[in-house]
């Protein structure tokens, strides 16, 4: 974070390798692929957290993100997908649109960041008490109540998923 | 040759436009949620860029909020996607438009 060649030398390499993995899962017409991708988008967004200083998040992108949802369309996508169409599994449609969205929603952001000044970089410190303090603190309400989200989609799942007792499968 | 806020917005901007891109083209139920998870993380790494470009640490607190929301979204939706394809032996959201058999 001192030379700034350097850190920006690393930031470039997180983001090509964010993006280019996040084109992967756009692109790719295997879905086995896609779902790899994604691993590994979510592995250099957790990067690019760690450079903007944000250690906890890091490390909860790696443990929730890359530990636990990337694994979870994993098994989606293999209980889900015959394993003799996985070449082709991931068909598109609508390729005209979907470039149009591409180009429009890129150049908008070009055009947006364009705009936006540099900012001040704030100093680095470690973020995990702070958060600590924040989520006991002024945040203490939504802390609860998304325990209590997680508790009623954590039962929504295990009751989807189970299926209809005694209905057929 | 600094990085500042612009960098990450277009970074941010770029893998919006590609989870959207994700969602209007693809078939299969499971990589629209890949692209959903794209697009949920372009917005977190802006929550993330605010905070540390001027913002406090707000939006990082915000950003662990959305990272548990978009935990619970991804179970509940792939849980509904198992069950629409023991209904249907598919999971082509096209075809998906029933709600029982």
């Amino acid at each position: 974070m001192t030379d700034p060649v350097v850190s920006a030398l690393v930031f470039y390499a997180l983001a090509t390798f964010t993006l280019v993995a996040a084109g992967f899962v756009a692109l790719s017409s295997n879905i086995v692929h896609s779902a790899f991708a994604l691993f590994a988008t979510l592995f250099g967004m957790a990067g690019l957290y760690a450079f903007l200083s944000a250690d906890l998040l890091a490390i909860v992108q790696m443990l929730v993100y890359v530990g636990g949802i990337s694994v979870l369309v994993l098994f989606a996508v293999m209980l889900t997908s015959g394993l003799d169409d996985t070449r082709h599994s991931n068909s598109s449609t609508r390729l005209a649109g979907g470039i149009a969205v591409l180009l429009a929603v890129t150049a908008a952001a070009f055009v947006a960041a364009s705009a936006v000044p540099s900012g001040t970089e704030s100093a680095i410190t470690p973020t995990t008490a702070l958060i600590g303090d924040a989520l006991l603190g002024r945040f203490v309400l939504p802390f609860e109540v998304v325990s209590v989200v997680l508790l009623a989609a954590l039962l929504g799942a295990v009751t989807l998923a189970r299926g209809v007792k005694g209905g057929d499968r | 040759m600094t990085v500042g806020l612009p960098q990450y917005l277009v970074v941010s901007g770029v893998l919006l436009a590609l989870g959207l891109f994700t969602i209007v083209t693809r078939k299969n139920a499971v990589a629209i949620l890949m692209g959903v998870e794209l697009v949920l993380n372009a917005g977190l790494l802006n929550l993330v860029a605010f905070s540390r470009f001027g913002g406090g640490l707000d939006g990082q607190v915000f950003a662990l909020f959305g990272i548990v929301l978009a935990a619970a979204e991804a179970v509940v939706a792939l849980a509904i996607v198992l069950q629409v394809f023991r209904a249907q032996r598919s999971v082509d959201a096209s075809k998906a438009s029933d709600l029982k058999e």
